[in-house]
This record gives C-alpha cells, structure tokens and sequence, in this order.
C-alpha cells in the first residue's frame, strides 16, 4: 500500500487554471492587446526604419565619437569603430540595428516603470516584502514559460519579445533603485528634513542623488539583461541578431551561428564599454 | 521669555509607545519596559527653558537621552508626551502637535541643524551645500549666492566654495556645516554633538570660532556634548542627563561648585580644571582670610607675610610685606611678568582663568588677591586654593 494519503494522488489543475486565466484574457480583451500591440510594433517599426536610413558608417564614426566623449580613451574608441566595422563587414548590419532597438525599448519601459516602483518600494517595506517574491519569480522562472502566454496575447513579432525581455530585465532598475534609496545614511535624510524639506525635495535633492550611481548600474544591468533575451525574443519573432542564431541552429549551420553569435558578443562589449563609468568619481555625481 | 521650552517630554522609541507610557506612570524602569514591551524610552520627563541666547548644553553619556531631546526641538524625533514650545514671531508654537506646514515653516526659518558626522551632500559643492537650506525654501539665486558667499566668509571658507565636501578636513568639513545652518537665518541652532568627531586640537579651535561667532550673531543655541569641559568652555546653562532623565540643570559654576548626584560628581571629577575654573571659583573668600590687627587687617597668606588693610567700602588701602609697601598690577594676557619690579602683587578678577594664577604662583610664588569690578577685595588665590582646585574640592 503505497504511504501517499489518498488526497495528494488527485493533481492539482495550477496548469489549468493558468490556463483559463490567458484563455479569458485572449476571449475578453484581444482587442485591447491587439491594439496595444500593434502600436509598440509600429513605434519600433519605424524606429529601426529611421535608424537604418543612416549610412553604417555615419552611425559607427558618431558611436565612435560618443565613446571618446564619454570616456576619454583612444583604445576604447578603437575598439568599438573596429567591433562594429566587424559586424558591417559580416553583413549583419540590419539585424544589428533590430537588437540595439528591442534592447533599447526595453530598458526604457523597464526603467520607466522600475525606478518609479523601486523607489516606492523603498519607502513602503510591506510593497517590498510584497514584491520581493514576484521579482524572484520573474528571474528565475524559465523564460520559455512565459513565452507562450506573451505569444498568445500580443501576437508574432517585435512585441512579444520585448514583453518578455521586459520581464527578465526589469528586476534589476527595481532593485538597484529600492537599494540605493534604502542606504542613503540617515544622516542626510535628517538633515534634508531639518532644513524642512517636504517628502517630493527629501526624493530629489537627497535620495536620487545620493542614489544615482546605483541606479545607473541598475540601468547598465538592464540592458545587458535585455541583451541576453535576444535570441530568445527571436523564437517569437522578435527580429534581430538573434534570428539567424535560431535559423543556424535550426539547419544546423555552424558558419551563421558563429558569426550572428560573434556579433551579438561584440554589441554586448560595444554596450558595456559605453555604460561603464568612470573608475575615479572626480565630481562625486557619478554617471 | 524663553525661547525653546520643553515641558514634561517623552520619547519612546517602538512598537507600541502608550504601553510604556502606562509603565512609566507606574513607576517601571527603563529596562523593565524594554524587556516587557520592546519600547525604549529615550527621553523621560525632561523640562527645560532655554533663553534667548543662551548657549544651552545638553549633557551626558551616550544614551542618556541627550541626542534625542535635542531632536524634539525641530520634530526629527516624535514627542511621545509633553510639548516643545518653540517662540517664532511672538507665537508660542508646540512642535510636538503642530501641523506639517508650521513645522515647515519653523525647520526653514527657525530653527536649524549641525550634525555630528557633518551629513553634508557629498555630490554638492561646498557652495551648494551651504545654500540647500535656501534652495528647499525656494530662495532666488541672486540672493541666495549674496547669502552663501557672506556665510562662507564667516567661516573662512571662501577660497574652498567649489571643493566639494570629502576634498575638505573634518574641521572644514564640520564649518560648511555650520555655514549651512546659519544661510538660513534662523535664530534657534540644534547642534548634535558637532566636535565630537574631530580631533582634540581642531575641536578647540572649532569651540573657541563658534565663543567668537555666538559674540557677534547671538543665537540661541542648543548644543548636545559628552564632554563636560566643552560644556562647561561653552555652556551658559548647562543641562545633565542620565538615563533619560535630566538630573541637574545650573550653570556652569553651579554644576561643577554644586554637583547633584553622583553621576554628575563622575563628571566633575574627571574634568581639567586648568580650561574650566576661575579665580571666582578658586578664590579663599574674604571672610575666610586670617584677620591681623583687630578686624581692620587680612593677611593674604597662611604665614601673614603680606597684610592687606581695607577702607570701609572693602577697598584694599595698603599692602605690606614684612614693613615695605607693596602695590597691586591688575592681570591681563599680555603682562610681562620677567619685568616686573619686586614690590608688587598681581591681582585677579573674578573671570581670571585658573591657568593664570597658577602660572603667577609657579613664578612668584605669591598670592594672588582676587578684585571685583568696583575694586573691592573679595578673595585670595594661593598655593593651596590652586591645589584644592586641581583636587576638585573647590
């Protein structure tokens, strides 16, 4: 006789219900999303339109120029004219300029809806001990998982995928944010109030500022994040580099894996050279 | 009139303060509270007025309370009972009940902060800290740049404006605090342990600037300090606490002359007497001098070397020493003392430092009579009111 209790045996339908949760979603509000859908697609339609109707080497000498800006260093500005001079050379321009778009629309809705909730986070504990969980969930959850719900509310495409990046990356603002509010010292805090700062000035003369520099590494996080869902994004359509990865993989085509995957490399180098910031914090304002 | 007044102040730290204000009523200790309910009290009944001007010290060990009075003044910590009467444009305002926007009002124009750890903006320049008071209230650029560089120059920090803070020494550092508090004007100072965390030289540099600023700005200051010879350097009243309770509030003279408990005798006994007393307090009373002659005549030592006769007003007349006249120098900083002629003594005021009559003593050897402002004598500093001084039985 087996020791199991006789309850246990029967499953419980969490597929299920999940299940009729997306199906009354698709049943009742396809339109809505739809709609939605179709908006965000267009936005990032053009977006890569306008940014594909400037000359590869224009773009290349201008990022080259914005490293130099930022950072002052010879190399560096070397390094990525030649990464990307590399890419254009393998002919993966296009898909290259696709990936640079989804990442960036996806860190900008990460951060725009992060840094708001991280900072509310940050001066309410019940939302955080509320929150915690989900964004533990939304880490560490497979993202295939939720590849199909996303699939069946918003469609093939660019969307999908940057819903789904969204997922996986925004932990990251909101962490970051809650920490770099949580650790202002209590010091400052005080003084802010006792030359009678109300709570909107405590936010932006105190705490974003002293919280600044860990918000940005919460941005440079997100971006990579959302970097790394590229292919992933791909298998619902989302395009970009990581489209010929999934077509490579598929006919089993070692020459286009290695060289979509080389250039998904070097856009991630390219990006995080470019978000690093400066070793030494001259001014203490960081990024 | 008082400008801060506390009356009858709580402050309970946690969950459920009412809980230990029905304990303290019935006479429980702070421990017991805190094991039973996991409430601290801060704060315990503490009453205390404090005058337009005054420099007031707030006294003790740490966690006796001090720091956490101090907050009531501004509402940076939550009166659990009692009030906090601040005067602002001859209205008596209670921080403790008052609404956000008074309180507003009061942290911007009335009242302002030094911090102990100088809790400056590091992302600021020193300018731009200076002028954060004046920027949360909204002041135009214009004036506000007129203010700041005017209050940086007052504490000498011009050429320092566009460093920012961590570029700064401590005492630098703590004087950009200080510049900070006073941009705003605010007649009230809270200042939270401001030296401690400077070195002992700096402190006293810092002590003797803020004696020199207080001079001329005349604020009401309320000052929380450990150390009971900057107390007593700086304090007009002086308030000590133990326990969260205040156990004496005098001045200086009274606290260190008449110590309350023991706790604050530990205090006394463990300050240097050489930076706090003065002839007045050092000095062997008239009444108390040897009488030669009848009644008429003091001898101004143990072995009536020197005799002093008074006029009827107690005007020393003439001093003798073994037949020869001898004539009084009043003291002051700058006295030669190498070239002094023989036949004189060196007088005191009340307020002479102690250190003068021992270095008198240690290079004559001779008494120092004591002369009040209308040029009675009223006492004498010798070797042994030096000694008993040192020994703390003054």
């Amino acid at each position: 006789m087996s020791l199991t209790p006789e309850f246990l045996t029967e499953k419980i339908p969490i597929g299920k219900w999940v299940k009729i949760f997306v199906e009354y979603l698709t049943d009742n509000f396809d339109e809505q999303f739809r709609f939605f859908s179709n908006i965000l697609e267009w936005i990032i339609h053009n977006t890569i339109y306008l940014l594909g109707l400037i000359d590869p080497i224009v773009l290349i000498l201008f990022l080259c120029g914005l490293s130099y800006f930022l950072h002052r260093n010879w190399k560096m500005v070397i390094g990525v004219g030649l990464g990307l001079i590399l890419i254009l050379n393998l002919g993966y321009w296009e898909q290259t300029i696709e990936t640079v778009a989804l990442v960036l629309f996806s860190t900008v809705v990460s951060v725009v809806i992060g840094i708001p909730l991280g900072i509310m986070a940050a001066h309410r504990r019940w939302l955080f001990t509320l929150m915690r969980p989900i964004l533990d969930l939304m880490q560490t959850i497979p993202t295939f998982v939720y590849l199909i719900p996303t699939l069946m509310l918003f469609g093939l495409g660019m969307v999908p995928g940057l819903i789904s990046t969204v997922i996986f990356a925004i932990p990251a603002p909101i962490r970051l944010t809650y920490l770099g509010i949580t650790s202002v010292p209590k010091q400052l805090v005080d003084a802010g109030k006792a030359f009678g700062a109300s709570k909107m000035q405590l936010l932006w003369k105190v705490e974003l500022p002293h919280a600044l520099p860990t918000i940005m590494a919460g941005l440079t996080q997100c971006i990579m994040l959302s970097l790394s869902m590229v292919v992933i994004a791909a298998l619902v359509g989302a395009d970009g580099l990581g489209k010929p990865v999934i077509r490579a993989l598929n006919s089993v085509n070692i020459a286009q894996g290695f060289e979509a995957g080389l250039a998904i490399v070097i856009v991630a180098i390219v990006l995080d050279r470019l978000l690093k910031q400066p070793d030494v914090r001259k001014t203490g304002t960081g990024g | 009139m008082a400008v801060v007044r506390f009356n009858e102040v709580d402050v309970i730290f946690g969950p459920n303060p009412s809980d230990a204000t029905e304990m303290l009523d019935s006479g429980a200790g702070r421990d017991e509270i805190f094991n039973k309910t996991q409430n601290l009290v801060a704060v315990h009944n503490a009453s205390l007025q404090v005058e337009e001007g005054q420099i007031c010290v707030l006294m003790g060990l740490s966690g006796s309370g001090k720091s956490s009075l101090l907050r009531c003044a501004n509402g940076l910590n939550k009166v659990t009972r009692g009030q906090v009467i601040v005067r602002h444009d001859d209205e008596d305002i209670d921080v403790a009940s008052c609404d956000w926007q008074t309180l507003h009002q009061l942290r911007t124009e009335r009242i302002s902060m030094v911090f102990q750890q100088f809790a400056l903006m590091p992302w600021r320049t020193v300018r731009d800290n200076v002028g954060f008071g004046l920027e949360l209230d909204g002041v135009p650029k214009e004036k506000l740049g007129r203010i700041v560089d005017e209050k940086l120059a007052l504490v000498r920090l011009s050429e320092w404006a566009h460093k920012y803070p961590k570029e700064l020494s401590g005492g630098m550092q703590q004087r950009v605090g200080l510049a900070r508090a006073l941009a705003t004007d605010a007649g009230i100072l809270l200042m939270d342990e401001p030296f401690s965390a400077l070195d002992p030289l700096i402190r006293e540099h810092l002590q003797d600037e803020l004696i020199q600023l207080q001079d001329e700005l005349k604020k009401t200051i309320i000052f929380v300090s450990h150390d009971l010879d900057e107390a007593l350097k700086l304090g007009s009243l002086i308030a000590i606490m133990d326990a969260g309770k205040i156990v004496q509030v005098g001045t200086p003279e009274e606290i260190v002359s008449d110590p309350a408990n023991d706790y604050v005798r530990r205090f006394v006994a463990s300050m240097n007497p050489l930076k706090v007393l003065n002839c007045a307090s050092l000095m062997r009373p008239v009444s108390q001098l040897q009488t030669v002659n009848g009644n008429t005549d003091r001898a101004l030592d143990m072995d009536k070397k020197f005799i002093c006769s008074l006029d009827d007003k107690g005007r020393p007349d003439k001093i003798t020493h073994a037949g020869t006249d001898v004539s009084l120098i009043p003291f002051e900083d700058d006295l030669d003392l190498e070239s002094l002629p023989h036949n004189v003594l060196v007088s005191a005021d009340l307020e002479t430092p102690m250190r003068a009559a021992v270095e008198i003593n240690y290079v004559f050897g001779l008494p120092m009579p004591v002369i009040d402002k209308i040029g009675r004598l009223i006492g004498v500093v010798g070797t042994e009111e030096i000694f008993s001084g040192i020994l703390g039985d003054a």
